[in-house]
């Protein structure tokens, strides 16, 4: 991953009549760099990618895919290949007549072609299928076609639109260490379009996490899952307690806070903190409350008793109760010493680490017309 | 299981009436071809022996030759016609969504259900009114009218898994316009083509009603066979006449139901997954 910006977004807003798809949208992605768009359905991050592709023409702002301002150019001009979410497979032609169907038009020599077909099928580990046809394949294969026929084409950019979504668990686990591994080993930029939180968690360099046509924030998959800026974003990502705290100082970048029942935490800033009203809005997750047994002691603890209990093999759900606290805490044990036998109305005593929680700004109001 | 239903299972009553209904559905129209064959003028058993002779007598008959061939060129016309309007339409109701879309469809396909011969006599009366003179042309249009449905109804199910993802796909891969309709979208969905062209023109080829009422003085085939039901001397004559016009339509439409199934799944498989 270099420092060099392949794509480059300014300010690109796209209106469906008066409904906007788009909202002033700007970011730039690096050459070389995995980038995730993450968001629920209809929050923009398909027509982001499809605008990159040449798809869908923005209402206004630009976009430079290397340097060049690329609204103006159609699909097949641009320097980027897509894989669709249905695969878009050419149902009459085979596995090599699809690689190959980008490479006609570069009018190599007979051999040449042979050869850069028969590599993406290797790197897509496909060699000897080359003669199957679309329906003779399964949803992996094609997938992995759909890879090879865009990536033969050597793009500065891929594309990929939610590629992984119709695949059963699995194999989608499997697929998301191969595309890891196949962008590391091609080394150019890709772009994936994902609503699955852990897949863009596990395969991105940074992840921009998108609601209501805006980007809510942009960070490595670490930064976004432990310090998410809004409410919105930490709830997207995974499981989240929030509280209400009321604000005790502010040092330059540090604001002292009184979470009541947790007692008063000193927290970092998030980039466009404000309060209103003296209170503010704090998040702990639920694997960050750790369950505390017999003579175990720490330095912060506090009693509750369980409310709720649901076992999920490796992991059990606690939902407890604290006096003092308007909302039961949610919790995540593995089931290594009995979490899972805890009956319910069982008083237990947690642990929790101050550092833990995040201070999350207020969410823009939603506005899209 | 009850006791009825056991007992009613030693009687292959079921059986017994597929047979009986295949047999009355099927016997008229195989005896055609063995009275065509029959050395004997008149359509009765015994069978008098064998001869090709009344095919032989087909081909110097310059009046059925005639009908033929108007035939070939009403169905043709026909076929291309109604492929080309059901094409237009198949692809307006597959891939756009549009007010009023499914009153177009039923609209579209309603010649099917309405009586054939108050169609003909509105369409004769207007033609009259129109002072056009009657020829084949006008037995086209009329018969266009019926086969557009026809056209539609097998186009459709071609054109409706065609991805759209796929024509995508083609420009993603740095095809233009042209060449993605060439190299993508016409493959594609060509068998579904060439399916509604074979039904299209078997519907015609065998089409009576309109036909009578339209043609005027050039006959097609189907008119041709009735004038010559007046004379019974003539009747081995159109029993081979009628065998050939059977085994025709029967081959038409096998291939086109072939043809029809290899779209399908092409454009089905083409996105869905296992």
């Amino acid at each position: 991953m270099s420092d060099r910006a392949m794509i480059q977004i300014e300010n690109v807003s796209k209106f469906y009549g008066i409904y906007k798809a788009l909202d002033d949208v700007s970011l730039s992605i690096a050459e070389g760099e995995f980038f995730s768009l993450l968001g629920p359905s209809g929050c923009g991050k398909t027509t982001l990618l499809r605008s990159i592709a040449g798809f869908e023409n923005p209402t206004t702002g630009e976009i430079y895919i290397d340097g060049v301002p690329s609204l103006a150019l159609p699909p097949n001009k641009r320097p980027t290949n897509m894989v669709f979410q249905s695969y878009a497979i050419f149902p009459h032609l085979d596995v090599a007549e699809n690689v190959a169907y980008g490479l006609k038009r570069l009018k190599l020599s007979p051999e040449e072609e042979k050869k850069r077909v028969g590599d993406a099928l290797d790197m897509v580990r496909l060699s000897g299928l080359g003669r199957r046809k679309a329906h003779e394949l399964s949803g992996g294969q094609r997938q992995r076609v759909a890879l090879a026929r865009a990536l033969v084409m050597r793009p500065k950019v891929l594309l990929l639109d939610e590629p992984l979504s119709a695949l059963d668990k699995k194999l989608r686990e499997e697929m998301q260490v191969e595309l890891r591994t196949l962008q590391k080993a091609v080394g150019i930029t890709f772009i994936l379009v994902t609503h699955d939180q852990y897949e863009a968690l596990a395969l991105s360099d940074r992840i921009a996490v998108m609601f209501d046509g805006r980007i809510a924030q942009i960070a490595t998959p670490k930064e976004i899952y432990q310090r998410p800026r809004t409410r919105k974003v930490a709830d997207f990502l995974g499981g989240m307690n929030f509280l209400k705290a009321k604000v005790l100082g502010e040092q330059g970048n540090a604001v002292s806070i009184d979470t009541a029942r947790f007692g008063a935490v000193q927290l970092v800033k998030p980039q466009g903190f404000a309060t209103s009203d003296g209170h503010v809005t704090v998040g702990i997750r639920p694997e960050r409350l750790r369950l505390l047994w017999d003579d175990d002691r720490a330095p912060h603890e506090l009693a509750g008793r369980i409310e709720n209990r649901a076992y999920f093999g490796e992991v059990t759900h606690l939902t407890v109760g604290i006096d003092g606290l308007e909302q039961p805490l949610s919790m995540v044990e593995t089931n290594n010493f009995g979490a899972d036998d805890l009956p319910i109305g069982a008083e237990i005593r947690l642990a929790y680490d101050p550092e833990a929680f995040v201070l999350l700004a207020e969410d823009p109001p939603v506005s899209r017309l | 299981m009850s006791l009825l239903t056991q007992r009613l299972r030693f009687i292959p009553f079921l059986p017994i009436y597929v047979a009986l209904y295949f047999l009355f559905l099927y016997l008229p129209i195989l005896l055609l071809p063995i009275f065509s064959f029959n050395n004997a003028a008149t359509t009765t058993f015994p069978l008098a022996g064998f001869t090709t002779k009344w095919y032989a007598s087909l081909s110097g008959n310059s009046v059925m030759l005639e009908a033929a061939w108007n035939s070939l060129i009403v169905g043709l016309s026909v076929s291309l016609l109604s492929t080309i309007l059901g094409i237009c339409a198949a692809r307006a109701i597959t891939r756009h969504r549009f007010r009023g879309q499914r009153a177009a469809a039923g609209l579209i396909m309603a010649p099917l259900f309405l009586p054939e011969i108050i169609v003909a006599v509105s369409l004769l009366m207007i033609v009259l009114a129109m002072g056009v003179e009657l020829s084949l042309v006008t037995v086209i249009l009329g018969q266009t009218v019926f086969c557009v449905p026809y056209a539609m109804s097998v186009l459709v199910s071609g054109f409706e898994g065609f991805d759209r993802s796929l024509e995508e796909a083609s420009y993603d891969l740095g095809e233009t316009a042209i060449g993605t309709f060439r190299r993508v979208t016409l493959p594609v969905v060509a068998p579904a083509i060439v399916s509604s062209l074979l039904v299209t023109f078997t519907i015609s080829l065998d089409e009576f009603i309109l036909a009578f009422f339209l043609s005027g003085t050039e006959p097609t085939l189907p008119v041709y066979i009735w004038g010559q039901l007046r004379f019974a001397a003539k009747l081995p004559g159109v029993l081979a006449l009628g065998t050939i016009m059977l085994v025709v339509s029967i081959l038409m439409l096998t291939l086109a139901e072939i043809l029809r199934r290899r779209a399908e799944r092409r454009t089905q498989l083409a996105h869905a997954l296992p």
